[in-house]
């Protein structure tokens, strides 16, 4: 097999691997600002914030990589799937600005009321960008409208009923991550509203999972040529086993004052599966239906020059990122890490 | 939108926001190399006042990276959204540039950063400092790779076309980074980042010596010890910066003439050139209306020869020029601020000499006048060097009109718009706030980011058995 046919799976596996590090970790952060709407006492937006006040930046860091690489890597995708979600990526990168900047301006506003402000910019970012991230992958699997390797649609395709189920599936499922971190986090009063948060949550969560693969197939036909074919039909079939098993294991440690770390261990699978059945649907197609990995990739030198950093650079990025985590480990409280 | 097209509009909204973006970068580069300085000189020397100006700069430095990183998430997908057509040429080229800049800079910062604002009594004094370093070194590397992908842009080499569709095909990686502007870019860069910071931290010092003095106080240690390390930090790169400048002049001269005939305001090509002090470049008349010249100077200043040739404008079709009335001023404007700095340098080491350096009010009201020159000046040498590149995104080979998405002129009038306006309201107050936290002087004690978690004074080494003594203190256990 020629390098031009290996290399852009193994980066399909790289890109895939950067998108999924982003989704679960900026994921917990944004549904941590969303969990600003039912929690009103301004000491424990603090703790809620410092939770991850050390690391939102190296999360994000991800969304970075995911767009270099594209660029990079499939310049044509790259370059068709921005237009077509041109109004979608603004207003999550505004989103995303806003959010960011309120992690720093909220601890150092000079009054509770511009305080407020600032926690509204951080709950309202968080939404926007992750209803914007929704709707982004609910157009992605309607598919775009392609002709000579540029986009072909209009301004507004990406706007339809199954987007906007996507946009709140996302808002769902990132706010039951950011429940899930701050019963892992945090302790008292904090953990136990996060414990019944985020039980109507999973529930919401778990339906939005089984009506969007079955809506998926219905969209497309396509996508269910991995799924219906034996014997391939065994190598995919554990991933939604593998969810309802998750749910039951979820649903005992939620209710377990004990289990703290379990439950967001459970959510993350959940992601990790969904995902991974969507690369099945998805495979080979990068820009659905008509462009494939093959014919949105770079040319072999750019992906090999590419390829050998990112075998040495993504591991130490995962190792240092690793250590940050386990520097601020531990339960976050009033005093002891404080911004 | 006033005559404007989709891809006036375009640029506009590149421009717009990579302008606001650079400013934040900038800062970083240079304030996280002062605060590996200032936390080393506290670790060597052991006095309190490196730690309290570390911990005071330390926050400038947090909201300024903050909006670094968000301004900058903007432009890693800007180009596919505005210029996809460019992308998916060039992406082959300047993707993995871009790549390796998130891989080998973006996450050491990110990474690090935490324990450099959270974790004083998390880590140890010496890891602490190690992620401080590490900090400034991912702004360095940061700033190598963008600027690589940048002088590519402007002087490409080590490639090849695809015959088939027109997209480049990378063939030599070492040629492609290397290319002939890029050590000359990168140095004068890099040198505009610390001048720029030492002129911002100069003028805050200043800023609070001329309000002591006139409340009648001494200075505190603090406030006299930044204004001096600032001052001295001109005093070192200000000439340093006019030689890179003079550098890289020459190189623009062998490798982008034409930026440089827009530069000068010279129409024709010839020996013996004037140095034209001021004018204003007519681009429909092809002449540099009310000149004021220097003769010879201008052969001297750009070929170090009074005979050399100089490029002219008329040399190059009409259709292959860059706007020379924006870049006649905005080079001027840099070169002026330039000499500036230098002023402010010498004149500082006259008062060192005379010792009236903490109370010459005149030198300390110039300095705070220079604080934001810096920053100034980099952005008219930004506008110089980029719009001196047009009428092409990839000199020479790829023109801007066809580099610009087909986007529909209101989708992205409605996003400028939107854009300036958030670029206003959060930047806005970003600055507002940083200019809040410079106004306060820094005092003895100066609390760290962590504004309720003070850091502990000379003779405490952080452990697990502080974690525990807090938890105590206030009732909170750790892993419970």
């Amino acid at each position: 097999m020629s390098d031009a046919h290996v290399l852009p799976i193994l980066w399909a596996a790289i890109a895939a691997f950067t998108v999924l590090a982003y989704i679960v970790l900026d994921g917990f952060d944004l549904g941590l600002g969303m969990l600003f709407l039912v929690e009103r006492d301004p000491q424990r937006r603090d703790i809620m914030v410092n939770t991850v006040a050390p690391v939102w930046d190296g999360n994000e860091t991800w969304l970075v990589l995911g767009g270099a690489c594209l660029y990079g890597v499939f310049p044509i995708a790259y370059a068709t799937l921005l237009p077509a979600f041109y109004p979608l990526i603004i207003a999550m990168l505004l989103a995303l600005i806003f959010r960011g900047v309120a992690f720093e301006f909220r601890f150092k506003a000079g009054t509770p009321a511009i305080k407020r402000l600032w926690d509204l910019a951080f709950f309202g970012g968080s939404t926007v960008a992750a209803a914007a991230q929704g709707m982004i992958l609910g157009a992605l699997i309607q598919g775009i409208k392609v002709q000579n390797d540029q986009y072909a649609g209009g301004w507004f395709d990406w706007l339809t009923p199954f987007s906007l189920f996507c946009a709140v599936a996302v808002i769902v499922g990132y706010t039951l991550l950011g429940a899930c971190w701050l019963v892992w986090r945090t302790e008292g009063e904090l953990q136990a509203r996060a414990r019944r948060t985020a039980r109507p949550l999973a529930v919401i969560t778990i339906v939005f999972i089984v009506v969007v693969s079955l809506w998926t197939p219905a969209l497309r036909l396509e996508y269910l040529r991995h799924w219906d074919v034996w014997p391939r039909v065994l190598y995919v079939a554990p991933v939604p086993v593998l969810v309802g098993a998750l749910v039951v294991v979820f649903w005992r440690s939620i209710t377990d004052e004990a289990r703290h770390l379990t439950p967001f261990l459970c959510v993350l699978g959940w992601f990790f599966l969904c995902f991974t059945g969507l690369g099945i649907s998805i495979w080979p197609w990068i820009v659905p239906p008509s462009i494939d990995i093959w014919q949105a990739s770079s040319p072999p030198s750019s992906q090999l020059f590419l390829l050998v950093g990112a075998v040495v650079l993504i591991p130490t990025v995962l190792a240092y990122t690793g250590y940050a985590y386990w520097v601020f480990r531990g339960k976050v409280g009033h005093e002891l890490h404080d911004h | 939108m006033l005559g404007m097209t989709a891809l006036d509009l375009a640029r506009g909204q590149f421009a717009f926001t990579i302008a606001f973006h650079i400013l934040f970068p900038s800062l970083s580069i240079g304030l996280a190399a002062y605060l590996a300085v200032l936390e080393g000189l506290w670790l060597k020397t052991g006095r309190r006042v490196f730690l309290d100006l570390y911990q005071y700069w330390l926050k400038v430095f947090a909201i300024g990276f903050s909006m670094g990183v968000v301004s900058g998430l903007v432009m890693s997908y800007e180009f596919g959204t505005n210029w996809a057509p460019f992308a998916k040429e060039a992406g082959s080229v300047l993707g993995p540039l871009l790549a390796y800049e998130v891989m080998t800079a973006f996450f050491l910062e990110a990474g690090f950063l935490g324990v450099m604002l959270f974790g004083m009594r998390r880590v140890g004094r010496g890891l602490h400092f190690a992620a401080t370093c590490l900090v400034s070194l991912g702004t360095l590397i940061s700033m190598s790779w963008i600027l690589a992908s940048n002088s590519w842009m402007q002087t490409p080499q080590g490639y090849a076309i695809d015959p088939h569709n027109g997209r480049f095909i990378p063939t030599d990686w070492l040629k492609i980074i290397f290319n002939p502007s890029f050590p000359y870019r990168l140095v004068h860069m890099g040198l505009a980042a610390f001048l720029s910071v030492a002129l911002l931290v100069g003028g805050t010092g200043a800023f609070h010596l001329l309000r002591s003095a006139r409340s009648g106080k001494p200075a505190t240690e603090a406030v006299r010890v930044m204004f001096s390390m600032a001052m001295w930090m001109i005093l070192a790169t200000a000439p340093l910066q006019i030689l890179a400048g003079d550098a890289q002049g020459l190189n623009t001269l062998e490798y982008q003439p034409a930026k440089i005939a827009a530069m000068e305001g010279d129409w024709t090509s010839e020996g013996r050139a004037p140095e034209l002090l001021f004018g204003i470049p007519n681009m429909q008349t092809e002449h540099t209306d009310d000149p004021i010249e220097v003769p010879l100077l201008g052969s001297l200043i750009l070929t170090h020869s009074l005979d050399g040739r100089v490029p002219g404008l008329k040399d190059y079709a009409p259709r292959d020029r860059p706007n020379a009335t924006i870049l006649f001023f905005s080079f001027r404007l840099m070169v002026g601020l330039g000499l500036l700095m230098l002023t402010l340098g010498v004149f500082g080491i006259l008062a060192r000499w005379r010792r009236r350096f903490y109370d010459s009010p005149l030198l300390h009201r110039f300095a705070v006048i220079m604080a934001p020159a810096g920053f100034l000046a980099l952005l008219s040498g930004w506008v110089t060097t980029e719009v001196g590149r047009q009428p092409y995104t990839i000199y020479g080979v790829l023109r801007t009109a066809d580099s610009v998405s087909p986007i529909a002129l209101p989708g992205i009038a409605t996003s400028m718009l939107v854009f300036v306006v958030v670029y206003f309201i959060v930047f806005g107050a970003g600055i507002a706030l940083l200019l809040r936290l410079m106004g306060t002087e820094p005092h003895p004690g100066e609390p760290g980011p962590n504004a309720r978690e003070p850091t502990r004074t000379a003779g405490t080494h952080p452990g697990p058995a502080q974690g525990r003594e807090v938890g105590h203190a206030t009732g909170v256990g750790v892993g419970k």
